[in-house]
């Protein structure tokens, strides 16, 4: 599904990807760890195409297309989804509204029919039940005044409208206490099938107690230095990031 | 002919026509004032960013044949205006052929009439007070030309279950046309009624309206008003709100500014008794070279007031958008509460906004606050729509429909709010889906 080679990226000048190669296929769940400023939020900003950062070298085959050529709406339209470590708040435009728009220019672009209200309202009921969502926080100013785990349940419930093929969750975790954890945890597994990826950002191990995954890899300084089973994430909560630093510090001295 | 020759042989005319008229002195009053202050210049700290000068090079007829049918009024009537009473002007004239008074509670009478029968002392008293607020040559030139002017009476205690509409049409189809609408409207105690005015110019030659309005509010009364801008790119006006709280009493008002060519908008709302409370809104969303400049002012001149105050632009293209709201708090309106704000989005790079908030405060027991913010749209609020599929366009358009809600959501007639939001959406393109 996903074939990242070689990906060097950066912003103002300032190199933050250093040469990333990652291949995720349908069904898998990878995570991405590592510690603050190793470049694990660049690499979900540059796939989702956010414009201010500057792709220098590599390349990023997705569903047998080149990524970095197409426009964030359009890599939406296709299946790429990020949910935000920072959700935006936008008063004056609720959940609702914003869903029904984003749904319907997507069907267009796919050359269907968009949803009446009655269509679109039978999907929001049942994508509600399904990440456990009520409906007064939708009808709200999109996050405005959300607390932190309102905030991520809704890029869940954005997440299950929208049926991404590739979910970026960009430090999904953070900000969460353990409940708030356990309810987007469950909401990601009931939404992730054989079909399509997940792509899992976090500093923490934590998440990894109710979302397990098929493969672990540490960044650190913009190159993924250590990949493995699930098991790795255990280690790195073990032995902390250090034991990696010194690792790859050592060995690039030598 | 100049034109201001023109004005004063008209003057003259008008005040030869009828030795009974009730307003032959106060228009010779103000004739006087604008003989003597003459067309607002930017000298004139008030009229800095707006040139009108220009609009009085160009010839206008009083003259011009301005009937028009009921019929054509059909083509730009509010909507549910089956229910609402309707008053129109046409070319500054009260037409009551036009007009449509279905509630009892209203007394809907020609100015000069007023000025002489029993509501005599409602008129001597309360027109023309807004030049306290304006003392400038283009208030006293309507007031010296205050003739076929409206009065309105709100009854005693009866909230009118429908609004009333003003219409201002402007008949440009033979000549450029020159209209100077004059209204006073009283709502008397414990009254209620929704007030909105709308401005249309037929024909292809250029309109200018100078327009004023003054509304007096008793005791225990509550007045929603709301006016619409939506007309040609060939349509200026000065338009004056003047708002005065005479009593204890509740003010909501909401100004919509879309498309004309050089609008002003003076919009006064003077506290003259404690306890009262307003707001107000106002929403320009402007584009090509349209100029809208919104002057307002809040005048606690009595303790204990409340006012809050928003107003928002979203300016595009060549658009010019002026904000200059005044605050004064008097000496002895100690425990005013009083709150302003002002923000603007630019959405080109030759759209200019100047925003200009003024507080003037003699009292020292208040709380009164002012904010200011001039930008553009949010670029990581449009990524993250962007990264839901939206197109550039539709976040753009949701997200400026976003910005506009908090002061759309403020007209509180339905059909009304409707009409705007229908207004807005086609000017910010969005496909209602």
């Amino acid at each position: 599904m996903l074939k990242i080679e070689n990906l060097h990226a950066g912003i103002e000048g300032k190199k933050i990807l250093k040469g990333i190669n990652l291949e995720i296929k349908a069904g898998e769940v990878h995570v991405i760890m590592g510690p603050n400023g190793s470049g694990k939020s660049t690499l979900a900003s540059v796939l989702a195409g956010r414009e201010n950062y500057e792709v220098t070298e590599g390349s990023v085959e997705y569903m047998g297309k080149e990524l970095l050529d197409m426009s964030p709406e359009d890599r939406a339209r296709e299946g790429v989804f990020l949910a935000f470590q920072y959700p935006v708040e936008i008063p004056g435009l609720s959940t609702t509204n914003f869903m029904k728009t984003a749904v319907n220019e997507i069907r267009k672009y796919h050359g269907q029919e968009p949803l009446d209200a009655v269509a679109f309202l039978r999907m929001m009921k049942e994508k509600m039940a399904l990440v456990n969502i009520d409906q007064s926080l939708l009808s709200r100013p999109l996050n405005e005044g959300f607390s932190g785990g309102e905030k991520k349940r809704n890029e869940i419930f954005q997440m299950a409208m929208l049926q991404p093929k590739l979910a970026i969750m960009d430090e999904t975790d953070s900000g969460l206490d353990i409940d708030a954890i356990r309810i987007v945890s469950d909401s990601v597994n009931k939404l992730h099938n054989k079909d399509n990826a997940v792509l899992l950002v976090t500093h923490y191990q934590r998440l990894l107690d109710y979302i397990i995954p098929d493969f672990v890899h540490v960044m650190y300084n913009g190159r993924i230095v250590k990949s493995g089973p699930k098991e790795l994430a255990l280690e790195l909560e073990e032995k902390g990031y250090d034991f990696i630093k010194n690792e790859i510090d050592v060995a690039e001295e030598a | 002919m100049n034109t201001l020759t023109y004005f004063q042989e008209q003057f003259n005319q008008l005040q030869r026509t009828d030795a009974a008229d009730g307003l032959i002195a106060i228009r010779k009053t103000a004739s006087d004032a604008f003989n003597k202050l003459g067309i607002p210049t930017t000298r004139n700290e008030e009229w800095k960013y707006t040139r009108i000068g220009g609009l009085f090079n160009k010839e206008y007829q009083f003259d011009i044949n301005p009937a028009i049918t009921s019929k054509e009024l059909d083509d730009f009537r509010l909507p549910a205006h089956a229910q609402a009473n309707e008053i129109v002007f046409v070319n500054g004239l009260f037409s009551s052929t036009l007009s449509t008074i279905r509630s009892s509670d209203l007394i809907v009478l020609n100015l000069e009439d007023a000025a002489k029968n029993e509501y005599r002392d409602i008129v001597t008293k309360n027109l023309g007070h807004s030049v306290h607020y304006a003392n400038d040559g283009i208030n006293a030139l309507n007031t010296a030309f205050a003739h076929g002017g409206v009065f309105v009476q709100v009854k005693k205690g009866k909230s009118l279950a429908n609004p009333i509409y003003i219409y201002h049409v402007s008949n440009a189809r033979s000549g450029n046309s020159f209209s100077q609408p004059r209204g006073l409207i009283h709502v008397d105690e414990n009254a209620g009624v929704q007030i909105v005015e709308t401005f249309v110019t037929l024909g292809e030659q250029e309109s200018f309206t100078n327009q004023i309005l003054e509304i007096v509010v008793q005791k225990d009364a509550r007045v929603e008003y709301y006016k619409i801008q939506n007309d040609k790119s060939t349509a200026s006006q000065v338009s004056t709100t003047h708002i005065r709280q005479v009593e204890k009493s509740f003010t909501h008002s909401v100004v919509i500014s879309l498309d004309g060519n050089i609008i002003r908008n003076n919009l006064n709302v003077v506290f003259d008794a404690d306890h009262c409370e307003s707001h107000l809104y106002g929403l320009y969303c402007l584009q090509n070279n349209t100029h809208v400049d919104n002057h307002t002012v809040v005048d606690n001149a009595k303790p204990s007031c409340f006012s809050n105050e928003l107003y928002k632009g979203v300016v595009g293209d060549n658009a010019t958008g002026i904000f200059n709201g005044k605050i004064f708090v008097r000496k002895d309106a100690q425990k005013t509460n009083a709150y302003q704000s002002n923000k603007n989005i630019l959405i080109s790079e030759t759209a200019s906004v100047n925003a200009k908030p003024q507080l003037e405060i003699f009292a020292d027991d208040v709380k009164c606050s002012h904010g200011c913010t001039v930008g553009s749209l949010d670029e990581e609020a449009q990524f993250y729509l962007v990264s839901r599929g939206l197109s550039k366009q539709s976040a753009r358009a949701l997200l400026l429909q976003a910005f506009a809600m908090d002061i759309l959501e403020n007209i509180k007639p339905e059909p009304i709010r409707k009409y705007v939001e229908q207004l807005i959406s086609e000017r910010l393109e969005i496909d209602v889906l």
